[in-house]
C-alpha cells in the first residue's frame, strides 16, 4: 500500500483518482475487517461519494489539498456530524453530533476522506481495546494479540492497511502504546498544539489528538494539517503550526539525546529494553550525543494519573445521565432514571474509574488525593525541565512490554495500567512524545522506541524519528 | 467593622422569657448580566424565547463541546466588583459537580477557591455598611417545568426543560452576615439593584429572575457575637417577599429555640400565600460538590490596563450621589434617597446651585416630580419657582401645579402663574377673610383658644384653614393663615 505523502501527489497530480484509492483500501478492509475488528462503522458510501468528489475537483483544477483522497480513519470518539460516535460505549446509544470536531473539519478541507469509525476502550479507557462495549479489536500482526489501547482500532486500521492514516486520542498513552503493539507510528503532540474541540473528553488536562501512520513522514504531514490555533478550544495553543515535514531529513548531528534510566529497569521487558538501547546507538551513530537522563518523580506518575484523570473523568461523564440523549433506561424518579441508565450504560472499567474519580475529589480525601497528585504533577514537570537543560530529546520504551494476548490483564486492573508506565509521565507534563517502530522482540512481535520532546519540540523529535525509522528493521507478517 | 456601622437592628423581644434577640442575615444574591451572548458561547442571552431556541452544542454541554469565556463578562463582572469597592483578583473556574436535569452538563462552571472580586462593601442610603465577601462569575442553568402536580416535581406527569437560560452568566454576590433587619436586607437589595442598573452590569428584574435572591438567616441572643444556626430561605421573588420571609424566619427561629428546640440547618422555600417558610432539602444530607479547576479553560488575569479602563469609566455610584447632595442641602443622606432613586439628584445640584432653598427643592423632588420628564426640568426655572414660593408669590399649592405644567411644557414659572391667574393674596385681604371666618364660628374659635391638647389643636387648625381655602377657593397661602391663625390665638389668649 502505498504512504499518505505518495498517494496525496499522485491524486493531486491527477496521475491517480482518489476513488481507486479508495476502493483498493475498502477491498483491504472488506479481506480483514472480520477478523481484525478496528471499525465500529465503516463508511463506505459517504467515503465514495468524498472520493468522487475530490476528483471532480482535481479534474476542475482544484487543489483538494495536502491530503487530497488519503483514506483516514477516525477514532470513534470524535464528533461526526450526523454519523454516530460512540466512544464504543453503550449509552450514546443512537446519539449523532450535530457537528464536526475541529480536526475532522480539517482533514476535510485538506481533501481526507474517512472511510470510518474506529475502535476503542470505552471512553478511552483502558490499553487493550478489550474495554469495548461492541468487542475487542485484534492486532494484525498477531490477531490473538491485542492491538493496546486505547485507540487500538486506530493502530490496527494503519497496520491492517484499511487507511494510510488515523486519528487517536492519547491521555496517558492511548496514541503511543498501541502504535508501539501494532508496529506504527503513533504522536502524542504538545497539550493545546490540536484542538480538543469535539473530542469528547475523558480527562480534559490529559487528552490529546494525534495522528498514526506506517511512516513518520505521513505523521507529520497529517500533524501539520489538524495542528494549530482553534478559537474554539481556550487550551489551544496561539502559535503557528511548527514546520514538520520540511524538516524531517535533517538528521540528529549534534543533538543531545538522554536516555530515561528511570524507565529502563524494574517492569521493562529485556527485550524491549535492548531495542531502546539499540535505537541509543543507532542515533549515536548519526551523530546524536548520547547520555543517560533522570527523571526521578515519573516514578509516580502512573499513581498521579490514576488520580487526576478519573477525577476530570468522573465530572466529564456525569452528563450522560439519560435526560438528553443517548440511552434511556426509565424509571420512577429522575435520580432513578440516571442511575439505571448509567448502571446499564457503562462498562466495568467506565464504571471503575467514576468511583475513583469521585472518592479522590471528595471532601476530606481531596487534599490526600486529587491534591497530592496535582503536587507530583508539578514535581514531574519540574524533572523534565532540569532533563532538558541537559538534553534536547528523551528516549525510552513506549510500552513495557510488545503486545500481550487477549484475556491476558483484562482481569487485573493494575496489571493492565502499568502498560502505560512509560507514556503517562509526557501527559502530565503535557510534552510531545511519539513511538517509532523499531524492530521486534523476543516473540518477533514489533517493539516501539518513545522519542520524547519539551513543549512545542515537536519539530526535533520528528527528525530524531525519522533517523530512527531509516535504519529500523522492516517489520515482517508473523506466521500465524 | 461594618458591624458597628450597621442600622439599629430589630430586635425580637420575647414575651414568655423576657429575652431579646437579634437576626443575623447575609444575602446571596445572583444577577444575570447584560451581555448580548451566553457565557461560554455565541448564543444569545434573551429572555422569553421560545424554548430550546437559543442553544448550541457547547450550552447544551453536548459530547466533545468546549467553552470559551465571553470577554464582555469579565468586563461587567469585573465593573460591578468595583463599584462594590471589591479587590480584582486573578481568578480560575472551577467545576460544582452534582446531577440535575436542568444542568446539561451535571457540573456547574463557577468560581471557587478563587472568585474575581473579593472584600468589598456596600453602602446604604441608612448610612450602614454590608461587607461584600465575594462576587464570582458563573454560569446559570436551564429551567424546568413540571406537568401536572400543582408544577411542583413530586407527583409531576412529565417534566419540560428549556436550555435557553442554560450558560447565561451569572455574577453571585456573597454578602457578609452583617444585615440586622427586614428592612436592611430590602435596602440591601434595593442599593445593589441601583449599582446593578447604574453600571450597566445587568437589568436586575426580579419579577424576571434576572436578580435572584437568598437569604442565610439565623438568631442569637443580644450580646452575643456568636453566629447561630442558619438557615438559607429561597424563593424570594421581591423585596415584600423578602422583608417578609426574614422576618418570619427569625421568628420561628427564636420561638424554637426559647422552647428548647434547636434550628436545624436546612434550605428552606418562602410561600408568598401562606406567608411562612417550610422546609426543603436539609444541608446536613446536602452534597458534596466535588469542586475542582476547571480544565477546559485557562486562568483569568485581567491586567492592569483593564482595570485601569474600568475604574476610569466607572460611573458616580449612588452612595457618593447621595452624600453629593445631602452635602450640598445640608441635609442627611438617607434624605437625598429618593432623589438619587429618582434620578432627579443632578436637577437638585444644579437648582440649590442656582440659589434655590434646597429643603423646598428636596420636598418637591420628593413629593412632586415623581413623574416622567421631570429630570430635564430646567433647574433655573425650578430655583425661580421656589423663590417665587418663599416670597409669598405662590403658595403650596399653586407652586405645585406650576411645577407640574414645567414638565409638560417647558414654560417659564412665572408665565405658567401669569396665565393661571395665580396671583398671591395680599396680606390684608387674607386678615379680613381670616378674622370673618373666626367671626362666623364662635365655639369653635373658643375651643381652639382654650384647648391644650395638640390633637384638639391641629384637628381645629384644619378645620378654619379649611374654610378659608374655601372662601379664597383655594388662593390663600396655608402656611400663611396658619401663622394668622396662631396670631390671633395669641392676641385672644392675652
Amino acid at each position: 500500500m502505498s504512504t499518505a505523502a505518495d498517494i496525496a501527489r499522485a491524486v493531486r497530480a491527477g496521475e491517480r483518482s482518489a476513488r481507486e484509492v479508495l476502493d483498493a483500501h475498502l477491498e483491504v478492509i472488506d479481506t480483514r475487517e472480520g477478523e481484525i475488528h478496528a471499525f465500529n462503522l465503516v463508511l463506505a458510501d459517504e467515503a465514495r461519494a468524498a472520493a468522487d468528489e475530490i476528483d471532480r475537483r482535481v479534474a476542475a483544477g482544484d487543489d483538494p489539498g495536502p491530503l487530497a483522497g488519503v483514506p483516514v480513519a477516525l477514532k470513534d470518539n470524535l464528533c461526526t456530524r450526523g454519523i454516530p460516535t460512540t466512544c464504543s460505549s453503550r449509552i450514546l446509544d443512537g446519539w449523532r453530533p450535530p457537528y464536526d470536531a475541529t480536526v475532522v473539519e480539517r482533514l476535510a478541507a485538506a481533501g481526507a476522506v474517512t472511510v470510518g469509525k474506529t475502535n476503542l476502550d470505552e471512553f478511552a479507557m483502558g490499553s487493550s481495546t478489550e474495554n469495548s462495549a461492541f468487542g475487542p479489536t485484534r492486532n494484525p500482526r498477531d490477531p490473538e494479540r491485542v492491538p493496546g489501547g486505547s485507540s487500538g482500532g486506530s493502530a490496527a486500521a494503519v497496520a491492517a492497511g484499511f487507511a494510510p492514516i488515523a486519528l487517536g486520542s492519547d491521555t496517558g498513552g492511548s496514541i503511543r502504546q498501541p502504535a508501539a503493539l501494532c508496529g506504527v507510528v503513533g504522536v502524542k503532540p504538545t497539550y493545546g498544539l490540536v484542538s480538543r474541540y469535539g473530542l469528547v473528553a475523558f480527562a480534559s488536562s490529559l487528552d490529546q489528538i494525534g495522528p498514526f501512520s506506517a511512516t513518520v513522514e505521513d505523521s507529520a504531514l497529517l500533524l501539520e494539517v489538524i495542528a494549530g490555533h482553534d478559537p474554539l478550544d481556550s487550551t489551544s495553543i496561539p502559535e503557528p503550526v511548527p514546520p514538520l515535514v520540511a524538516a524531517l531529513g535533517e538528521g540528529v548531528e549534534s543533538l543531545r539525546v538522554g536516555l530515561i534510566t528511570e524507565l529502563l529497569g524494574e517492569g521493562i521487558s529485556p527485550d524491549v529494553a535492548d531495542r531502546v538501547r539499540a535505537a541509543a546507538t543507532t542515533l549515536e551513530a548519526a551523530g546524536a550525543v548520547v547520555g543517560e537522563a533522570s527523571v526521578p518523580a515519573a516514578g509516580f506518575g502512573l499513581s498521579a494519573y490514576y488520580l487526576i484523570a478519573p477525577a476530570e473523568a468522573s465530572s466529564n461523564l456525569a452528563r450522560y445521565d439519560g435526560v438528553r440523549y443517548g440511552l434511556r433506561v426509565d424509571a420512577p424518579t429522575v435520580a432513578e432514571m440516571n442511575e439505571a441508565t448509567r448502571t446499564a450504560g457503562f462498562g466495568d472499567e467506565v464504571k471503575r474509574r467514576i468511583m475513583l474519580g469521585t472518592y479522590a475529589l471528595s471532601a476530606g480525601y481531596y487534599d490526600a488525593y486529587y491534591g497530592k497528585a496535582l503536587k507530583v504533577r508539578t514535581l514531574i514537570m519540574r524533572d523534565f525541565a532540569a532533563a532538558y537543560e541537559q538534553f534536547d530529546l528523551l528516549i525510552s520504551p513506549t510500552s513495557p512490554t510488545t503486545a500481550f494476548r487477549l484475556g491476558d490483564k483484562s482481569e487485573d486492573p493494575l496489571s493492565m495500567y502499568l502498560n502505560d508506565v512509560c507514556t503517562i509521565p509526557t501527559n502530565l507534563a503535557g510534552h510531545p512524545a511519539m513511538s517509532v517502530p523499531f524492530g521486534t522482540g523476543d516473540a518477533g512481535l514489533p517493539v516501539g522506541v518513545q522519542v520524547l520532546a519539551p513543549a512545542l519540540g515537536e519539530t526535533t523529535m520528528f527528525r530524531a524519528a525519522a533517523v530512527l525509522e531509516a535504519s529500523a528493521p522492516t517489520l515482517e507478517e508473523r506466521s500465524r | 467593622m461594618s458591624e458597628s456601622l450597621a442600622a439599629a437592628p430589630a430586635i425580637i423581644h420575647s414575651a414568655t422569657t423576657g429575652e431579646d434577640w437579634e437576626m443575623v442575615i447575609g444575602l446571596e444574591v445572583h444577577c444575570e448580566l447584560a451581555t448580548a451572548t451566553k457565557l461560554f458561547c455565541s448564543c444569545p442571552n434573551q429572555f422569553g424565547s421560545e424554548p430550546n431556541t437559543n442553544v448550541c452544542p457547547v450550552c447544551l454541554g453536548l459530547p466533545g463541546s468546549l467553552p470559551v469565556l465571553n470577554r464582555n463578562v469579565v468586563e461587567l463582572a469585573m465593573r460591578l466588583g468595583r463599584a462594590l469597592h471589591c479587590s480584582v483578583e486573578p481568578s480560575v473556574f472551577a467545576r460544582k459537580n452534582y446531577f440535575y436535569p436542568d444542568m446539561p452538563k451535571d457540573y456547574q462552571v463557577s468560581q471557587f477557591d478563587r472568585p474575581i472580586n473579593v472584600d468589598g462593601h456596600l453602602d446604604l442610603p441608612d448610612g450602614s455598611r454590608v461587607g461584600i465577601e465575594r462576587a464570582h462569575i458563573e454560569e446559570d442553568t436551564g429551567k424546568n417545568t413540571h406537568a401536572g402536580a400543582g408544577g411542583r416535581i413530586h407527583g409531576a406527569d412529565y417534566s419540560l426543560v428549556d436550555y435557553n437560560r442554560a450558560g447565561v452568566p451569572l455574577v453571585e454576590i456573597v454578602g457578609r452576615p452583617d444585615i440586622r433587619s427586614g428592612e436592611q436586607a430590602k435596602a440591601y437589595v434595593d442599593e445593589l439593584r441601583a449599582i446593578l442598573l447604574a453600571t450597566g452590569a445587568s437589568d436586575a428584574k426580579m419579577e424576571e429572575g434576572s436578580l435572584r435572591v437568598d437569604a442565610n438567616v439565623s438568631v442569637r441572643p443580644v450580646g452575643s457575637t456568636e453566629l447561630g444556626t442558619r438557615c438559607e430561605i429561597k424563593n424570594l421573588n421581591s423585596l415584600r417577599s423578602l422583608g417578609r420571609a426574614v422576618d418570619y424566619e427569625a421568628r420561628r427561629q427564636v420561638d424554637l429555640l426559647e422552647s428548647g428546640d434547636r434550628v436545624r440547618q436546612e434550605t428552606r422555600h418562602w410561600d408568598e400565600e401562606a406567608g411562612r417558610t417550610r422546609p426543603g432539602r436539609s444541608k446536613e444530607e446536602a452534597e458534596d460538590y466535588r469542586y475542582f479547576q476547571e480544565p477546559d479553560l485557562v486562568p483569568l488575569a485581567p491586567d492592569a490596563a483593564w482595570l485601569a479602563r474600568i475604574d476610569a469609566e466607572l460611573p458616580v455610584l449612588p452612595a457618593e450621589r447621595r452624600a453629593r447632595l445631602a452635602e450640598a442641602a445640608g441635609v442627611a443622606a438617607a434624605d437625598a434617597a429618593v432623589a438619587v432613586d429618582r434620578d432627579l439628584d443632578e436637577l437638585a445640584l444644579s437648582a440649590i446651585a442656582a440659589g434655590a432653598d434646597p429643603s423646598r427643592v428636596l420636598t418637591h423632588v420628593e413629593h412632586n416630580l415623581a413623574v416622567e420628564g421631570a429630570a430635564d426640568l430646567d433647574p433655573g426655572h425650578l430655583a425661580e419657582l421656589v423663590g417665587m414660593e418663599l416670597e409669598g408669590k405662590l403658595t403650596a399649592t399653586q407652586a405645585k401645579q406650576v411645577l407640574a405644567e414645567m414638565v409638560t411644557s417647558g414654560q417659564h414659572p412665572e408665565a405658567i402663574a401669569r396665565q393661571r391667574g395665580f396671583e398671591a393674596m395680599d396680606v390684608g385681604a387674607l386678615e379680613s377673610v381670616v378674622d370673618g371666618i373666626i367671626a362666623a364660628s364662635p365655639a369653635e374659635w373658643q375651643e381652639f383658644v382654650a384647648t391644650t391638647d395638640e390633637k384638639k389643636r391641629g384637628k381645629l387648625t384644619g378645620f378654619f384653614t379649611g374654610q378659608v381655602m374655601k372662601a379664597t377657593k383655594g388662593q390663600a397661602d396655608g402656611r400663611a393663615v396658619n401663622v394668622l391663625l396662631n396670631q390671633r390665638r395669641a392676641e385672644a389668649d392675652t
